[in-house]
Order: C-alpha cells, then sequence, then structure tokens
C-alpha cells in the first residue's frame, strides 16, 4: 500500500529511521523471546539439575554454552536467569514509573508545599549512591524476587519523579491547559487528559533506559549475593559463581555477562530511537 | 427595572504580598444582552478584571476588596468549586492566541467533548451537538474537523473552534480578551463578525477587551476606558467617539489615523509614558501626561460621576464641543 504524501507520519515511521532504535529493538525483541522459552520451560535441560559427570564441560552440541561445576547446562540457566533479571526490573520500573510520574505530576502541577516536600524527599533518596540503597533496602526487607523489585524500585523513584516534574512545570503555562481552566475542566481532567499526553515522550524514554539500569542492578544485587539466591539463575549470581571457574571454564563467565551485555546495551540503543522519534527536533530528514 | 446580569462594584486588585495595587476601585455593570468594552494600554488591568470575575487571577495576585455580582451571586465570595462550575457554562472567554490555546495532542471533537463532559454528563446527542457547534461558527466539513488535529489548521480556523468551544454550553457572559491580535486584517474581520452575529442571535452580554478602539467601535453598546488601574471614563459608544470628555480618551482619539483627513499630519501622540497603578496613590493618574492638569489634579482622586450613558473621573473634563 502507498502511504498518503499528506498524512502526518506516526511515531513508528520516526522510529524505524533511527538505526540505533533498529538494532536495539532487535536485541530486545531476542532477549524476550529467550525469556518466554524460560517461562514456559523450553529449554534443552532442566536448570537445577545437576550432574557431575558432565561438570565443566565447554561448549558442544549437547550442552551449547558449555556445563558449570556441577554439571549444569549454561545457556538453560542463562535463559531462565535472562528471565528472572527481565521479571524484577520490568517490575520494578513499572512500580517506580507509576509512583514517579503520578507524584511528578502532581508536584509540578500543584507547586507550593507538596513540590517542595517531593523534590526534597527525592534529592534525598538522589544523595545515596544506587547500587548502596538497593543493597540497604534488599538486606532490610529480604531478597525474593519482589522484595528485589520493590529495593530497585524505590532507587529509581526519584529519577521518574524530575522527569515528569520538568515538562510539567512547562506545559501548565501553556494556553492550552489556561484555556481549560478558563473553560471550567476539573484539575483531575486536567491532569490526565491535557497534561499527562503532553508529557509522555520523556518518560517513555526515561522507561528504557531505567529498565536497563535496573537489569544492571539486578545483576549487582544477585553478584553481592542479595538478589536471587542459588541454586536459582540469575546472570548477576551466574557471573559471581563462574568467578572461581573463570581460569578454566571460560564460557561459565562469558554467556552470562554477555547476556547482561546485550540486554542493556539493546535498552539503551531502544531509549536513543524513542529519543529520536519521540523528539519532533531531532527529525531532519 | 432590568436587573443588570454583571455587577463590579469597588473591585480593587492587587499582589498578595508587598501589597501594590493593581486595579483601583472599578466599578461597572453588563445588563442582559449587552456588548461592554473595555479599552485600555497593556498594564492598565484590563485583563486582571476580566480573569477576576472568572476567578483566574494568577498566582500572587487577589481581590482586595469589592464585589463582582453575577447573576445573584458574589463571585469573589464563591468557592472554588461553585467558581469552577460557573466557568465554561454561565461566563465563558475566547483567548487571545488561537495557535497555542489547543492542546495540541488532542483531536478537536474530543477537545469539544471535554467541555460539555466538564459540566454535564455526555449524551448520545454531544457529538451531535458538538457538530452543531462547529457548524455555525463556519467550519467546513464538520465531521472530518471533529477528527482532526489543531496543528492541521490554520490560526483563523482555530480561533473559530475556540469560539465554538466557550459558545458550546450557551454562556450568559462571553469575554473576550483581544480574540483577534494574533490574526491578520481579514481575518480578524471575520472573526469579529462571528462573535458579534453570535451574540445578537443569542442574546448574549459580551465583554470585549481591547487596546484598539477601532475594533471595538462597532461591536459595543458601551465602552469603559481604563488608565493604570482605574477607569477614567465610561459611556455609550456614541458619547465617547463623538464627545470624549476625559483628556485621556481625547487623547486616544486623535492618536487614531482618519480615512477622511488626506492633510498627511503626523499622528498626535500622549507625552510621556502610563503611570504604574501602585504608584499612583490619592491623585488622578492621568495627570503627569496631562495637558489640561492643575494642582487640584494632584491633591485628590477625581471619582467616576455621571450616568450609565456618561460617566467621567476628571475635575477638568474637555466639556462640550
Amino acid at each position: 500500500m502507498k502511504r498518503d504524501p499528506l498524512k502526518p507520519k506516526g511515531g513508528f515511521y520516526y522510529y524505524m529511521q533511527s538505526t540505533s532504535g533498529i538494532v536495539g529493538a532487535l536485541l530486545l525483541i531476542f532477549m524476550v523471546i529467550v525469556s518466554i522459552c524460560a517461562v514456559f520451560g523450553w529449554l534443552p535441560h532442566d536448570p537445577l539439575e545437576q550432574n557431575v559427570e558432565f561438570a565443566m564441560q565447554g561448549p558442544s552440541t549437547t550442552f551449547w554454552f558449555g556445563t558449570d561445576e556441577f554439571g549444569r547446562d549454561i545457556f538453560s540457566r542463562s535463559l531462565d536467569g535472562m528471565r528472572r533479571s527481565l521479571t524484577v526490573s520490568v517490575s520494578a520500573v513499572s512500580i517506580a514509573a507509576t509512583i514517579g510520574v503520578t507524584l511528578g505530576i502532581l508536584s509540578g502541577y500543584l507547586g507550593r508545599w507538596f513540590d517542595q516536600l517531593v523534590v526534597r524527599l527525592s534529592d534525598v533518596i538522589f544523595a545515596f549512591p544506587a547500587i548502596l540503597l538497593a543493597l540497604a533496602i534488599v538486606s532490610t526487607l529480604g531478597n525474593s524476587w519482589y522484595q528485589t523489585s520493590l529495593a530497585i524500585a524505590v532507587v529509581y523513584t526519584p529519577i521518574f519523579i524530575r522527569v515528569a516534574r520538568g515538562p510539567v512545570l512547562t506545559v501548565k503555562e501553556m494556553d492550552y491547559v489556561k484555556v481549560t481552566r478558563i473553560l471550567g475542566f476539573s484539575s483531575l481532567r486536567i491532569l490526565r487528559k491535557h497534561i499527562l499526553p503532553n508529557v509522555t515522550a520523556p518518560i517513555v524514554v526515561q522507561v528504557a533506559l531505567s529498565l536497563s539500569w535496573a537489569i544492571l542492578t539486578e545483576s549487582g544485587l544477585s553478584f553481592l549475593g542479595l538478589g536471587t539466591q542459588p541454586p536459582n539463575a540469575s546472570l548477576g549470581l551466574m557471573v559471581s559463581e563462574a568467578q572461581s571457574i573463570a581460569a578454566f571454564a571460560w564460557w561459565a563467565l562469558f554467556f552470562p555477562s554477555a547476556f547482561i551485555t546485550i540486554v542493556v546495551v539493546g535498552l539503551n540503543l531502544v531509549g536513543d530511537g524513542l529519543r529520536d522519534a519521540l523528539d519532533p527536533a531531532r527529525r531532519s530528514s | 427595572m432590568i436587573k443588570p446580569l454583571l455587577s463590579v462594584s469597588g473591585l480593587g486588585i492587587s499582589t498578595v504580598q508587598d501589597p501594590r495595587t493593581l486595579v483601583n476601585s472599578v466599578s461597572f455593570e453588563i445588563m442582559p444582552g449587552e456588548a461592554v468594552g473595555v479599552v485600555g494600554e497593556s498594564g492598565s488591568g484590563k485583563t486582571l478584571t476580566a480573569l477576576s470575575i472568572l476567578g483566574l487571577l494568577p498566582r500572587g495576585v487577589a481581590v482586595a476588596g469589592g464585589s463582582i455580582v453575577f447573576n445573584g451571586t458574589d463571585l469573589t465570595k464563591a468557592d472554588p468549586e461553585t467558581m469552577r462550575n460557573l466557568r465554561g457554562s454561565d461566563i465563558s472567554m475566547v483567548y487571545q492566541d488561537p495557535m497555542t490555546a489547543l492542546n495540541p495532542v488532542m483531536k478537536l471533537g474530543r477537545q469539544l467533548l471535554e467541555v460539555i463532559e466538564s459540566h454535564e454528563k455526555l449524551d448520545n446527542g454531544s457529538v451531535a451537538r458538538v457538530e452543531a457547534a462547529l457548524r455555525e461558527v463556519g467550519i467546513p466539513q464538520v465531521e472530518r474537523a471533529m477528527e482532526s488535529y489543531p496543528h492541521e489548521f490554520s490560526g483563523g480556523m482555530r480561533q473559530r473552534v475556540m469560539i465554538a468551544m466557550a459558545l458550546l454550553l450557551s454562556p450568559k457572559l462571553l469575554i473576550a480578551d483581544e480574540p483577534t491580535t494574533a490574526l491578520d486584517v481579514t481575518i480578524q474581520q471575520q472573526i469579529l463578525a462571528l462573535v458579534s452575529e453570535q451574540r445578537r442571535k443569542r442574546d448574549m452580554s459580551m465583554l470585549w477587551i481591547t487596546h484598539d478602539l477601532g475594533v471595538v467601535a462597532n461591536l459595543v453598546d458601551r465602552l469603559i476606558v481604563m488608565y493604570a488601574g482605574n477607569i477614567v471614563e465610561a459611556g455609550t459608544v456614541q458619547e465617547i467617539f463623538t464627545n470624549p470628555q476625559h483628556p485621556y480618551t481625547h487623547g486616544l482619539l486623535s492618536s487614531l489615523p482618519s480615512r477622511t483627513d488626506k492633510s498627511r499630519k503626523r499622528l498626535t501622540s500622549i507625552p510621556g509614558v502610563p503611570q504604574k497603578p501602585w504608584l499612583v496613590g490619592n491623585t488622578c493618574a492621568f495627570a503627569p501626561r496631562c495637558f489640561k492638569a492643575t494642582s487640584e489634579c494632584t491633591a485628590s482622586a477625581p471619582k467616576l460621576v455621571g450616568s450609565l450613558e456618561k460617566s467621567v473621573a476628571c475635575f477638568h473634563p474637555m466639556g462640550d464641543k
């Protein structure tokens, strides 16, 4: 079908103009498919099954990514680990984005003491290094997957507050928002239908970037022993366990690390692509 | 006797902190079906007066005294929810700049429906109502317009949409704050004609705010001239144009270019710059620029005296021609 030259081009069109966006999307789609396989248990081996007979084997046709010191299949464990990482980071970012965006928009729109309070509180959270704060929260709460996501959510909420609040300050002074007040719209309607849709672009980009940071944080926590617990697989934990045997079995360290790298790079590239697609000033061609 | 629809009396507006008077004891009335124009320079307080009627004064600015009685209720004492309900339904306003006054990410039909939804429940007839409102203001291909975004429309068309939005719930009072300054002259005429026609059809009261005497001359019944937060002269258009009493009004009128005068003389201007309203004190605000000023003018402030047809706040009015 030929496209109508007068019809305005949609966001998807502009997204597809960005090379990094396409590459990122492909990497991400790959990782999501991999995780779905793990969810349904479509794995060549049981990720928890130990078999000392096959311990420390290099990549082969049976064990695609080789095996670790207990003879567990690294390919199956990597896929399962990917699933865990994505589950934790997606739920963490969902919580952080929901709370952060709500607070950010309210604080930008209402101003006064509420704004002061929210901004100061998020400054306090910002003052701590992300991984340290997450560590502290996880060690207090416990380390099941939802507690880990909660800890990561707390750490990333202030970023969403900032990202949402800034544009609201601009948009609420726009004439079209003044007009909604002149015509007697309720504050809730103004916020939901006239301000939120006009500040989504930076939020969407922030979601992609935060997902990649959340995956790094989750891996970091697991690496330090405070995230996913053995014998369950997690990318960070696998890297941690592979340290001692890395000298003899490079594959045990390489494949989980490669997975982390691919998903983080993929999400960052998606973030770039979204930024290019959503920013009218960058739509040069 | 007909009761006025809007009756503003002794309205004062000032900043909240470090009180500075911005509008000083303004009184006027608008009868049902009457159009009143408020003329004044930037900073004369005309826009603030209009915003105070809507209860939408900017942050840090508040009503300092007086009352605004609309249809029997004092709006200066009304709670925010009552004011919200009044805005858009009983009192509406057409905004200055149509280019930025529509939400860029919402379809026009939806934006108009939002107005109904803010005050009433949507029903099966709502879409037809919106379409009728758009047709009324001369939007072609209404069904298509409903599905369009604001950027697909020109400035004139967007202002028509804004007018449709303001008129959608049949307000009793329509405030127009320089609704044509952002448009080019030919479109300006069309929009002015459209608003006038709608006013007559609906027998609606109007408050036109403008700095351009030429624009309002044919649109309003009565004129109010504001200077530095005060009303200096008020009266029927006929009276003010043919027989201005206040030296300021006189100066404004003589600064208008005339179509019949072919002498190619320079336009007359008023010397000096407008006084800041909060620096006026108990004097005539115009005294420093006035060619008729005497010591009396700086000793006390003149009161607005006269009838509805004609009133002036001046110790030394121009006198009859």
